[in-house]
Parts: C-alpha cells; structure tokens; sequence
C-alpha cells in the first residue's frame, strides 16, 4: 500500500477546499488534496456556476421572446426565438470544463498534490483514498475537511425519474413542458425562474407562508410580482404529498387542506441542503456536532486537534465565498500565522428575477439584536439608469445605527444588483457610516447611486425623492 | 479488533496512587508504541505512561488532577488484531505497563512547565455585530498578527472606528491598555486556574505542615565576615568551568557537625504512630523554585560529603530540579530541609517544616550592617537564620541551642573543619 505523509490534507476540492490548498502551497506548506467526483465541486459543477449560465440563457431567450411579441418599448422587433437547449447545456458545459481545468491550473501552480478518489478516515491523521490505481493512505499534521453539502431528498418523494434535483435541472436536453418546484428558496427560484423564461409551464409549491422565507416580505415583494408576469403559479402554504400513481402528477396539499393534482413532466424538488456527513469515515472521528453540521471554533477548529472543517459541513450560510474565506484563513493557520474569524458579514445574492442582495442585518435582524436603527430606502423607479434599462422595480436599503449611524446592513433588490453586493460588504467591513456612504461620490448615471441615495435618505435628505 | 486496557503502573515505593497531570492523546486519536499517552505524578516526580500498542484511544479513564488508584484502567486503545491473533485475544485483554525502573533515569519526564491544554473547545463563531470593535479589515488583521486585542484600543475614527494611527499608537505605548480619558476601568475578570498536579502536591504538604505542626521559629543574626571572606578565597583559585562555593555547602557542613551533637533535630516524626524517627544519614533537602512550582530536591548523606562535594550536589540537582529531569529518589527522604530564597532572602522568614521532618532552616539575604565592637561601629556582613521546629518534640532550649551552635560555626568557619 502506498503512503503519503504530507503536512496538510484538504478532503474536498470545492471552493473552500481549493482555495485552502492553493493559499497553503503559495505559503510554502506541504499539501495534499482529494476530491472524488471535480474540482470545484458542488459551486463549479452543478451549483452556481452552471445554474447562473442557464439563468443568463434563459433571460437571453426572454427578452427576445419579448420583442417578438412586439412588446418591446424599445421599438425593436424580431422574430421569434428558437431554443435548441441541448446547445445551452453544452455552452454551459464548455464554460464548467473551463473553470475545471482552471482549478486543477491553479492549484499545480501551487505546488498541491491532487489525489482522485474518494477518502475515508482512518483516524484522525490518516485517511484512505480509492482511487482508480488503488489504495492510497495518506497522512498528514493537519486535516482540513471540505465535503460540503448535498441537495436534501424528500422520503415521499425519492429522485428518480421525474424527480429531479438541481443537479439533474442543470443538465436537462429539452425544457419541460410542465415543471413543479417543490421549495420555493433561493435555488428552486432561480430554476424555476430560468425554465419559465425558456417556456416551461411553472408551478412552485412552497409549505411555509411566504417564498424566500429567509427574506422580508418588502424583499420578495418584487420577486413575487415578476413571477405572476412570467406566469408562473406560485402555491404557499401548500405541501407536496407525493407522486400520482400513474407518476405524471404531484399530489399535494393546498393552504386550505384540499387534495390536488398538479400534472407535471418533471418535479424539480430544492427543499434544501445538508452537510456531506456520510460516506467518509466521520463515525471514526466522533466529531463534536451543531445539529447537523460539524462544530467548530473561530479558527474553523474542530473538536480534535489537527483537524479543521470549512465550508457547507460547518453549517449555514451555506455559500462558496464562506467557505473560500474559511479556507482561506485556515491555510494560513496552518502557515502559523495568527488568524480568526472575524468577518462582520457575509453577503449573500438571489439571482432571481430581479436579483436580492443582503449584506450584514436586516432592519427586523437589528432590532432584535437591541439596536435602533434608522432605514433609508431608494426605489429604483426614482434612478434614471434603471429607468433606461426597462427595470425601475426594486430597491436599497440600507439599516444604521441611530446613535451613530454605523451600516448595519445594505439590501436590495433589483436587475443587476447582485453586483452592487461588494460595496454593501465594504462599507459593513470597513465600518462606515452614513455619511461615508453618502459622502462618496457614485457614478452617474448607474444603479449605485440607489445605495448613495438610500444613505442619504436614512440622513433625512434624499435627494432624488 | 482487539481492546487494550492500560493500567495504572505501579510506580513503586509502595505508591497506591498517582495523580493524571497531562493528558498526550484524546479520545479518537491515533496512538503509535511507544507514543507517550499521558502524565502521572507521585512524589513529585513526573513519571509518563508510555503507549505498549499502536492503535486509536477509544476512552480516558480519568480527567487531570483526577487521582487514579494504581491498576484502575486508565486508557482503553482499540487496536487492529492480527489476523487468526485477533480471534485469540479477548476482546478486552488486560496490559499492565510496567514502568521499567531504569526508565526513570532517562531524561525529563514531562515538560513540567507547559501549561496543560485542553482540547480546543469549539464555538459556533459569533454573528452578532454587538460588542465587536470596529475596525477596517487591515486594520484587524495587523492587529491579530501584532497579537493586539482591539477591545483595548481606543478608535479615534467616527463612530469609534478603530484606524491605522490608532493602532499605531497604541503599539507605540507598548500595547499596554489604554488608559482611558474618563479614569481608571474597574476590572472585573475572574479567572479560574485548578490545582492540580504539583501545585496540589504543594498545597497539601503545606497544609498538612501547618495543620500538624505546631512551629516555633527561631530568628538569629550571624557575623558571616570571615566566612564570606574565606568562601571568596576559596572560590578564587576555581577555574570558570568549576563548581563555586555559596553559602549553602558552608551551613550543610555545619548543620552535620551540630546534628552529632544534636541528633534530635535531624529526625522525622510520625505523629499517627507516635514514633520519632533520629536518623543517622542526614539527607538535607534543599527547597528549589522551579518553573513549576516549588521542589525539594534531596543531598543524601551530607555528613560523608565534603564541602565542595556538597557544593556540586546542590547545583546538580537544583539544575535537575529546574529541568524536571530530577530521579524521584532525588526528591523525597529528606531527614532536615534548608530553605533559601538567595538575594531575595529577606529579613526573616516564617519556614514551614517539610512533614515529617522536625526542622528547617532558612536562610536570609546577607546585608552589611554596622555593628558596635565596644568601642566603635563597623561593617560587618549580617546574616540572618530563620528557623522553624516542630515544638511538640523540640523544645525552644534545644533549638536555640542548635541555632546558636550553627552560629558559632559560621561565625567562626575554621571549626567548620576542624575534627572534633
């Protein structure tokens, strides 16, 4: 049997894997990382990346489907749009290998050994690793695991067949005529937003009372409208019971306690994701656990020595940048530097239509924290960029201190502010307050202005409304 | 898979327990022969409980500073059976480790002075914004990497913002905390620290003197002039290389030459059997600081030791002492104790008797005095003797005796030499 000893493993080559393995080698440290399946895991190859170049098709393919139904105030007109989606999926595919071999680049050029396989701990130090030329133990001071998370399966409602996950969305050849959405978070959204613009019949069951329940209902409101404009159906309070017996329907449960049919071509079922707890060797370790996830400290530390835990596995927000900032710090622990947790907030973006942005806390999350507060929010049917780009619904908001106007929270939603996100997380990170915000000056004519305004507005002198 | 059960070892000396000062390994880890697992401390010696099997901890038996009973299982270790071996061996087969006596001549058993850590204790990571400094991301993370706590910097920036020059300042001050304009900061930390290991050992021996003990302590001033001027010649010919001679061996050799005299000083005193024990050996126990804590390293049979012999014992053992490499026969059977705390020797002292010894001595900072000769004051080098004796089996008169026969001596060092 071969052995490896090496001073740092990385179980996982997602982005919190990879980006630890490649801060690490740049350090000078020893390092070793596995992955089972590709580099860049769930983000890269069934996740983010995929499902934003499917949303960016899909919206291709609705504004034109617009203009040829001589909507357009644009004055433009054109024929209508064909789809062949098996193309989209390729392009979609072309631009994943890309980043593959990318991340595989990157992390030679640092010097990390990549194993394939599927690892297992032995102990705490060791793991074992099948790959394809057989076993291979390796051995290292310093475990770091990456196995990050796994869409959640309905018992009543197993994946197969017309069942799918996101994952299988992702990979469709031909749009379905009639989709259920089964959870109406972000992901289940966001697809469901994406194959109604490419001609599906969508239909979103969502148990609890509101979609995005994570978000405030003056955050969705938007959202929701633009649903009802794509025609999709939109079913709260209601819950999926199961698959019809002939297997083309979803039985389920509405609001108010009716049975009903929804016929269906694929149900697409995003109720979630869990920490990858199974599969290697955790019952070895006897790690400490927060609920489902592993524990850890603010050194991403987890209850035995030498071994760290990053991204998904470590609880939520599960998104990649947490993870990659995690991975990040914990490489250069290992390097022995002095590092902590010690990020004020982790934006967070829903690339629906239009697109939410929440960075740090929401008015409702400050008040309960004990803070008072003053909001300002901007709308965009108030910014004259939004105005020439045919997308005035939406807005920022931003949450201050009262006392001292410190941002203890930006959010918006709107077309495009998804890249309005690094400046909501720099003021937060930079503690600014109010009137850095409002003192800076904002390109014109742009959405960013909405955020100067908003600041403005919280001060009591918008300038724009 | 087979379990091995390993035990406490019998440490000897007809010990029954010992007390776990350091875990090595934890629940989970893997565990190679030989590997040190944990600590166990008798008598003030360290003695480390080696791993006979390779395999993965499966349970501690007890927690540090828990006191464990010699032969109660202390470590459970799974371990990987050996193919039709594994079948063979019950499943809980029972290890006894045997601490080979001349294991205890190797060197340091346990770093007495790293402080025992605990498993990280893991923390969800905090969230809330309430209660953080505010600093920008740079700014952080120079402090983390200075090793600056920002709660102690004072931000001069808007809203308390925490800046560069604020920092800067700080570092300027020493990174001490700041002091803040409003006055003094009331403090109210409490930190726990458990005693355990020798710092327990050194709790209960004292508490067990004073509480046994009924002391007298006997001060006593001695002229060390001339024997401060005859150590100087005497060390003056050492070379660098060659053990010099200080106070002590002058006062070991004395306190053997009063003890023929005086053998009931020299003695242990078992008060549960009522027996006085007057030893012939005297071992002279010196009281050493250490890292750790306070040991009491032992010079056997000073009366067959010379003077430089002596001398060279002390510093050996102090060194011993100090590196935690001292044999546990090197630290226990003491028959009289010395205690001295060299230039911070004070006035006078209060020792407390090393139980079951009946006496200690304590030795006092040398200071040049002006003393009255009958006709004029002079300087003189002064030296001050603290001493304390169990008063149930030595009455003042004796000791003042014994004291003032030390003070002849020293005062007069030539005896020290001289066969009676």
């Amino acid at each position: 049997m071969k052995e490896i000893v090496c001073k740092l493993l990385v179980i996982g080559a997602g982005p919190g894997g990879y980006i630890c393995a490649i801060r690490a080698g740049q350090l000078g440290v020893d390092t070793v990382i596995v992955e089972a399946v590709k580099a860049g895991g769930t983000c890269l190859n069934i996740g983010c990346i995929p499902s934003k170049a499917l949303i960016h098709a899909a919206e291709e393919f609705e504004k034109i489907n617009h203009m040829a139904n001589a909507k357009s105030p644009l004055g433009i007109s054109v024929e209508a749009p064909k789809l062949d989606l098996a193309k989209t999926i390729a392009w979609k595919d072309g631009i994943v290998g890309r980043l593959n071999s990318g991340v595989l680049g990157l992390l030679r050029k640092a010097k990390v050994k990549i194993v394939h396989g599927r690892a297992k701990f032995r102990d705490g130090k060791t793991v074992e690793v099948e790959t394809e030329t057989g076993m291979q133990v390796i051995r290292a001071e310093t475990v770091v695991i990456a196995t990050g998370s796994e869409p959640v399966e309905l018992p009543f409602l197993p994946f197969g067949g017309p069942v799918i996950s996101s994952t299988e969305a992702l990979s469709l050849k031909t749009v379905p005529q009639k989709l259920v959405v089964v959870g109406g978070g972000y992901i289940g959204l966001e697809l469901g937003t994406a194959f109604a613009k490419l001609g599906a019949q969508v239909t979103v069951v969502e148990a609890t009372q509101q979609i995005l329940p994570q978000y405030d209902a003056e955050l969705v409101r938007p959202v929701a409208k633009r649903l009802g404009e794509l025609g999709i159906r939109v079913l709260t309070g209601a819950r999926a019971k199961g698959l019809s017996d002939e297997g083309v329907a979803l039985r389920i449960e509405t609001a108010e306690g009716e049975e009903q049919r929804l016929p269906a071509d694929k149900i697409l079922v995003t109720v979630g994701r869990k920490p990858r707890t199974e599969g290697w060797g955790l019952d070895e370790l006897d790690l400490d656990r927060a609920g489902k996830f592993l524990r850890i400290d603010d050194s991403c530390r987890t209850s035995m020595r030498g071994v760290h835990a990053i991204g998904d596995i470590t609880g939520e927000p599960m998104l990649a940048h947490r993870a990659m900032a995690q991975g990040e710090m914990v490489a250069e622990i290992v390097a022995g530097k002095k590092r902590t947790w010690d990020k004020r907030c982790i934006p967070a973006v829903c690339f629906t239509d239009p697109e939410i942005v929440t960075a740090g806390l929401s008015p409702d999350e400050a008040r309960a924290q004990g803070y008072e507060i003053r909001v300002g929010l901007f709308p965009f049917n108030a910014n004259g960029r939004a105005m020439t780009m045919l997308s005035e619904d939406g807005f920022v908001r931003i949450v201050a201190r009262s006392d001292n106007n410190l941002v203890l929270g930006v959010q918006a939603v709107g077309t495009g502010v998804s890249e309005l996100s690094s400046a909501f997380a720099l003021a937060i990170e930079m503690g600014a307050r109010l009137e850095d915000i409002a003192a800076t000056i904002h390109a014109h004519p742009t959405r960013s202005e909405g955020f100067q305004e908003a600041a403005l507005k919280a001060l009591g002198h918008a300038l724009h409304i | 898979m087979g379990e091995f059960v390993i035990k406490m070892p019998d440490v000897g000396e007809g010990v029954a327990e010992a007390e776990l000062v350091e875990w090595h390994c934890k629940v989970g880890d893997p565990v190679r022969e030989d590997m040190v697992l944990a600590a166990v401390m008798t008598d003030k010696a360290t003695v480390e409980i080696p791993s006979p099997v390779t395999g993965t901890v499966l349970w501690l038996g007890a927690e540090i500073g828990d006191t464990v009973a010699v032969k109660a299982p202390l470590v459970r270790i799974q371990v990987a059976g050996e193919g039709g071996e594994a079948d063979a061996v019950p499943m809980a087969e029972t290890v006894t480790i045997e601490q080979p006596f001349e294991k205890l001549a190797s060197p340091p058993p346990a770093e007495t002075k790293k402080t025992i850590q605990s498993a990280p204790v893991a923390k969800a990571p905090a969230e809330a914004h309430v209660d953080k400094p505010l600093a920008s991301p740079a700014v952080r993370l120079r402090a983390q990497e200075g090793g600056i706590d920002l709660r102690q910097v004072t931000g001069t920036g808007p809203a308390g913002r925490i800046t560069h020059d604020d920092l800067d300042q700080f570092l300027a001050r020493g990174a001490q905390p700041s002091i803040m304009p409003v006055g003094l900061a009331k403090k109210t930390t409490v930190e726990e620290i458990k005693v355990t290991g020798l710092r327990r050992r050194i709790s209960e021996k004292m508490v067990l003197a004073t509480s046994r003990i009924p002391h007298i302590t006997y001060v006593e001033e001695i002229d060390v002039t001339d024997l401060e001027d005859l150590r100087a010649t005497m060390n003056a010919s050492r070379k660098p290389d060659q053990t010099k001679l200080t106070i002590l061996p002058f006062l070991m050799r004395a306190m053997v030459k009063t003890i023929d005299e005086q053998p009931g000083v020299n003695a242990t005193f078992d008060d549960d059997t009522g027996i006085i024990s007057r030893h012939g050996a005297v071992h002279i126990g010196i009281a050493t600081q250490t890292p750790a804590g306070l040991t009491v390293p032992v010079v056997r049979h000073a009366e067959a030791r010379g003077i430089w012999d002596c001398a060279a014992e002390v510093v050996r053992l102090a060194e011993a002492a100090r590196t935690g490499s001292a044999l546990r026969e090197e630290l226990s059977g003491s028959t009289i104790t010395i205690t001295s705390l060299g230039a911070m020797g004070g006035i006078a002292t209060t020792p407390i008797i090393n139980h079951p010894e009946v006496a200690i001595i304590g030795v006092n900072k040398i200071m040049t005095r002006p003393v009255w000769d009958g006709s004029q004051f002079i300087p003189r080098k002064m030296m001050n003797l603290s001493s304390s004796f169990d008063h149930r089996v030595v009455d003042g008169w004796d000791a003042a005796t014994f004291v003032q026969r030390i003070k002849a001596l020293l005062e007069t060092p030539a005896l020290i030499f001289i066969e009676s």
